[in-house]
């Protein structure tokens, strides 16, 4: 069996290429806006940014970064392009944007939608669905738009003007927010309230507990994490004792710890029960943590709190050690000793799920054994046609540009279902491709390799951090930086695109391609194919794009796109033309891009 | 002629040879050449090879003429020791260089009409001398650079690109060396890679004149229809008679051939060449059959590639012949190398 020919004309082919934005859930023109801020079109590269994740100048900040990891240079070299930083200059820089927002009718179509809570996933599709004239109504248990944005994030991470400015253009296209307006009955809103559909975005508001030995004598000393960091945002909490613990390690004890420093202890400890490798939190959150002096305890489990004259101690911990197989899993593990840590209070951080205690369970939407509602993963949709569920309620915490995207995908349902079309009616991604060949070795865009490495970002110094809660530790990229960083990108989406019947086999190609990505060799079988190329294939969940037979031998173009750094020098030194360099823009539809007569226009006519 | 430069960065995985080095670290300059030349896959080829022979850049001289062809040794091992000789005289600057320093490995890159026109006579007096180097004829059969005349390997019939025929007789390479003594004497296809390489390394490795012709398409002036040096029609008359395996020296010998089928040879370094004979009927090892061969070969038009003839003799090189000094002139002495006012006088008197 030989590999068929690549079909390169499924939009997926090229998307796949350009990793960033195959890895950004929101699919963000990452190279598209880079190229922009290149030419210092800080605007335009806003608008790229804003038209697929709504929240650049958030994003930019305290994005969970999906695309870095994905990033085709942290491949070719060992750092990604800073693709968040980058995001951040644009928004930093931009000049007022408020006349580009998205435009709104004035004639609404007569559809009213509601969304529970004010957090990005409602927002966005607010921001959907405001310019097809919907008018949408935000309901939000507090007196401040952004969810866990706003009462989670501490501010020293995303400070509140930023938040201001992105929702308030929300509110600008004229999302009616409802501010103290906590929703109580789900039956009320939808026998009372008239709305067309409803959308529920009210994340997952319950951090978890953990239940031992005093837990209840030292209550007063024992924080739940997210709570906690609530209390801190609304400053109803501005002190906390010397010593702390955080329990867990995930980004939430990243936040919690960082925080208490801020709130005046001097020893705080994050106790982890597993070695390093098992933390959840991303790794520049634990580098911003350790930085900040945190120590990090390993092979620490929890025993009891430890509580005298009603009055919280410290924590017994159980030590612990592991064995593990050849894959680096856990295959058992031991109690090797006991000790105990002093401390004035404890913050639990182990994670956070779903409660959804006012939604009442005769309404026909269906919840699974974990009290995670039952939701369509395309259309958003629950059980009960016209309610819809998004962001951390749909099927768990995760994180913004997630909560975003499904509040995009929720938007083309709740238009469908509005507008009486079936919610799975959704437009396909598309992709066109031009060519970027101006005449014999001249190219409409430049790609030449800069070996420059990762720029670093600066941060306020550890003095000056401390002096207040709200100090912003990451100042944005320089001028300079930014101008080097930029230089880093590859530009994946100008991609090379073959043709097989004007091959001569000259081995030009081959032979002038700077990370051998490309080989003339016999079909196969894939995995002995695999074996024959030219430089080892060396992650084999990148594309490999097998050409047809070419005419003079039969043999076929075999190009790795794992390491291609898209320098164009195969198009450039092939005689006849058959690679070639285009750019490839995909194009995702979101709700306005479903254009669907009205209900009242469809009877008319 | 590109304007992109080929950026340093690489695989990260990319194999390394006995001495460290990946086969990046034996390019040259950035090719001027058209785009789809054959000379350059012939660059890359070498490339491969030397670094495959474990090579320090150092340890190797090259040379070469005028022509598209001659700019080769540019585009490969940077540093290298190298000569650009006038048109035609590169055989000659690499007998003297090979005279001065028999230690270095001489690699001579030529053109078809650098060797078979203006160069003959020196193509033919290096065979004769048998020095010890390997020297690439890279044949299109045109005067690539001085925009594609018909060179003196055009075949009777072929026809440049503005449609003209050239009648007269083409001067084989490959025969010429055989008649006039070459001990090793191989053609080859720029498109062919597997076979390349390895005569290649043979080729330097071989003690005494090892001559490789290989058929290497003008991508610009001489790959049209009506050629008979394109791609197209090379691929198409491409008869490969001995297919040679370089064994390195200290390696296990794994694969087995049925009796008759395979020529092992030892080189000199300890090395072995595996030929395999792909025409039953073909003996490399016997000079008038090979020429015999080639030539009724010719005669059908087709290209007989692979190593032709490899002298089963031992075929004293130039140091050999001239009893030459074993020892680079630049680490004699210089009282050695100098006879000094009295010694001089004495050689002189042997003439008077
Ligand atoms: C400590 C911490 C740090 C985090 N850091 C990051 C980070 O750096 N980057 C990142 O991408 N993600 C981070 N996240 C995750 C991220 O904040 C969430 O995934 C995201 O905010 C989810 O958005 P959402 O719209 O689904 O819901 P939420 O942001 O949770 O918003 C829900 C809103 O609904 C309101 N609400 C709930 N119930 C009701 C009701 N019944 N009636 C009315 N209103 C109601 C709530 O008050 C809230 O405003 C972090 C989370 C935590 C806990
Ligand atoms: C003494 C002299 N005569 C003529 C020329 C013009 N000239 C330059 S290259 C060349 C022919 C090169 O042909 P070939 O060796 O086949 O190289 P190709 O360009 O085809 O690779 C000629 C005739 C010259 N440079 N010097
Ligand atoms: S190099 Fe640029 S285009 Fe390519 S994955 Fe990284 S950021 Fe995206
Ligand atoms: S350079 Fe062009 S013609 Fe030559 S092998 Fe590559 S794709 Fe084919
Ligand atoms: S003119 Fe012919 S021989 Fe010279 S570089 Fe161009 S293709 Fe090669
Ligand atoms: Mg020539």
């Amino acid at each position: 069996m030989t590999v068929p020919p690549t079909d390169t004309s499924h939009p997926d082919y090229f998307h796949r290429v350009v990793d960033c934005q195959w890895a950004c859930p929101a699919h963000t023109d990452v190279p598209e806006y880079i190229r922009l801020i290149a030419l210092g079109q800080f605007s335009d590269a806003y608008i790229v940014n804003r038209e697929s994740n709504v929240f650049p100048g958030i994003l930019g900040r305290v994005c969970d970064r999906p695309c870095e990891p994905a990033c085709r240079r942290g491949r070719v070299e060992d750092k990604p392009v800073a693709i968040c930083r980058l995001k951040r200059v644009a928004a930093d820089h931009k000049d007022d944007i408020s006349s580009r927002l998205p435009v709104i009718p004035a004639q609404k179509n007569g559809r009213k939608v509601a969304c529970i809570g004010a957090g990005p996933a409602s927002l966005t599709v607010a921001n959907d669905l405001l310019p097809l004239g919907y008018e949408v109504v935000v309901f939000e248990q507090w007196d401040k738009p952004g969810g866990l944005m706003r009462t989670n994030i501490p501010a020293f991470r995303l400070p509140e003007t930023v938040l201001a400015e992105e929702i308030g253009y929300i509110e600008q296209m004229g999302a009616q927010i409802r501010y103290n307006s906590r929703i109580d009955s789900l039956r009320q809103l939808l026998e009372t309230g008239g709305f067309d559909a409803v959308f529920v975005g009210s994340g997952a508001p319950k951090g978890k507990e953990l239940k031992l030995p005093g837990r209840t004598e030292g209550g007063a000393n024992i924080h739940i994490g997210i709570n906690w960091l609530e209390s801190v945002a609304f400053k109803h909490l501005d002190r906390i004792g010397e010593k702390v613990l955080i329990i867990g390690v995930g980004n939430t004890a990243m936040d919690c710890c960082r925080s208490s420093l801020r709130l005046g202890a001097r020893e705080v400890k994050v106790m982890a029960r597993k070695p390093r490798q098992f933390f959840k939190a991303s790794e520049w959150e634990l580098e911003d943590a350790e930085s900040e002096n945190v120590e990090i305890v390993v092979n620490h489990s929890p025993k009891a709190f430890v509580v005298e004259d009603g009055k919280l101690k410290g924590m017994l911990f159980e030590q612990m050690a592991y064995d593990f197989d050849g894959r680096g899993r856990i295959t058992a593990e031991r109690v090797t000793g006991e000790t105990f840590i002093a401390a004035d209070d404890v913050i639990l951080a182990i994670g956070q799920e779903n409660a959804f205690p006012w939604i009442e369970n005769d309404l026909g939407i269906e919840f699974d054994q974990w009290h995670v509602p039952v939701v369509d993963v395309t259309t958003h949709q629950s059980t009960r046609p016209g309610v819809f569920f998004g962001g951390d309620a749909a099927f768990g915490p995760k994180n913004i540009i997630w909560a975003v995207e499904h509040g995009h995908q929720a938007a083309i349902s709740i238009h469908n279902h509005c507008m009486g079309q079936p919610v799975t009616e959704r437009l396909p991604p598309t992709l066109n491709l031009s060519s970027r060949k101006m005449g014999l070795h001249e190219w409409s865009y430049k790609n030449d390799y800069n070996p420059v490495e990762r720029r670093l970002v600066p941060h306020v110094s550890l003095v000056e951090r401390f002096k207040k809660i709200s100090i912003e530790v990451e100042l944005g990229f320089d001028a300079e930086q930014t101008a080097k960083e930029v230089e880093r990108c590859l530009n994946c989406d100008i991609q090379t695109v073959f043709e097989a019947k004007a091959c001569i086999e000259c081995d030009a190609c081959i032979d002038i391609c700077p990370t051998d990505c490309l080989t003339i060799t016999q079909n196969g079988e894939e995995a002995e194919l695999s074996q024959r190329l030219k430089a080892p294939r060396k992650h084999p969940h990148q594309p490999l794009y097998v050409s047809a037979p070419l005419k003079h031998t039969g043999r076929v173009m075999v190009k790795d796109e794992d390491l291609c750094v898209h320098c164009g020098l195969c198009a450039e030194r092939c005689p006849t033309a058959a690679w070639d360099m285009q750019k490839s823009k995909i194009n995702l539809p979101h709700a306005n891009d479903h254009q669907w007569p009205s209900p009242q226009q469809r009877k008319t006519a | 002629m590109s304007f992109i430069n080929k950026p340093k960065v690489r695989h990260p995985d990319l194999p390394q040879n006995q001495l460290g080095l990946t086969r990046r670290d034996y390019e040259g300059a950035m090719s001027t050449l058209c785009a789809g030349c054959g000379h350059d896959s012939v660059t890359s080829s070498i490339t491969q090879a030397i670094w495959e022979l474990n090579l320090r850049p150092e340890q190797l001289a090259k040379l070469s003429g005028i022509g598209c062809s001659s700019k080769t040794t540019a585009y490969f091992a940077s540093g290298a020791h190298g000569f650009n000789s006038v048109h035609g005289r590169m055989p000659s600057i690499a007998a003297g260089a090979n005279a001065a320093n028999k230690d270095l490995h001489y690699i001579g890159v030529s053109g078809d009409g650098d060797s078979l026109s203006i160069g003959f006579g020196q193509f033919a007096h290096a065979i004769r001398r048998n020095v010890n180097m390997l020297y690439i004829c890279e044949n299109n059969g045109v005067y690539g650079l001085t925009k594609g005349q018909f060179s003196a390997s055009a075949d009777i019939g072929t026809r440049s690109k503005k449609g003209e025929e050239n009648r007269q007789a083409p001067v084989d390479p490959c025969l010429a060396a055989l008649s006039l003594g070459g001990s090793f004497i191989a053609r080859s296809f720029s498109g062919d890679r597997e076979q390349l390489v390895p005569l290649i390394k043979a080729g330097l490795m071989h003690k005494g004149f090892a001559m490789i012709d290989v058929i290497s398409p003008c991508v610009t002036f001489n790959d049209h229809v009506g050629s008979t040096k394109s791609y197209e029609f090379t691929r198409e008359h491409y008869h490969e008679a001995v297919h040679t395996d370089y064994i390195p020296a200290r390696t296990e010998i794994t694969a087995s051939y049925g009796a008759g089928e395979v020529l092992p040879v030892q080189m000199h370094d300890g090395s072995q060449l595996r030929l395999r004979k792909l025409d039953k009927d073909y003996d490399p090892n016997h000079r008038g059959k090979a020429f015999e061969y080639l030539r009724t070969r010719l005669r059908q038009g087709e290209h007989v590639t692979g190593l032709i003839f490899l002298s089963p003799g031992h075929d004293p090189d130039m140091h050999e012949m001239l009893h030459t000094t074993d020892v680079p002139l630049n680490q004699v002495p210089y009282e050695q190398l100098h006879p000094g006012a009295a010694g001089l006088a004495s050689i002189l008197k042997r003439y008077a």
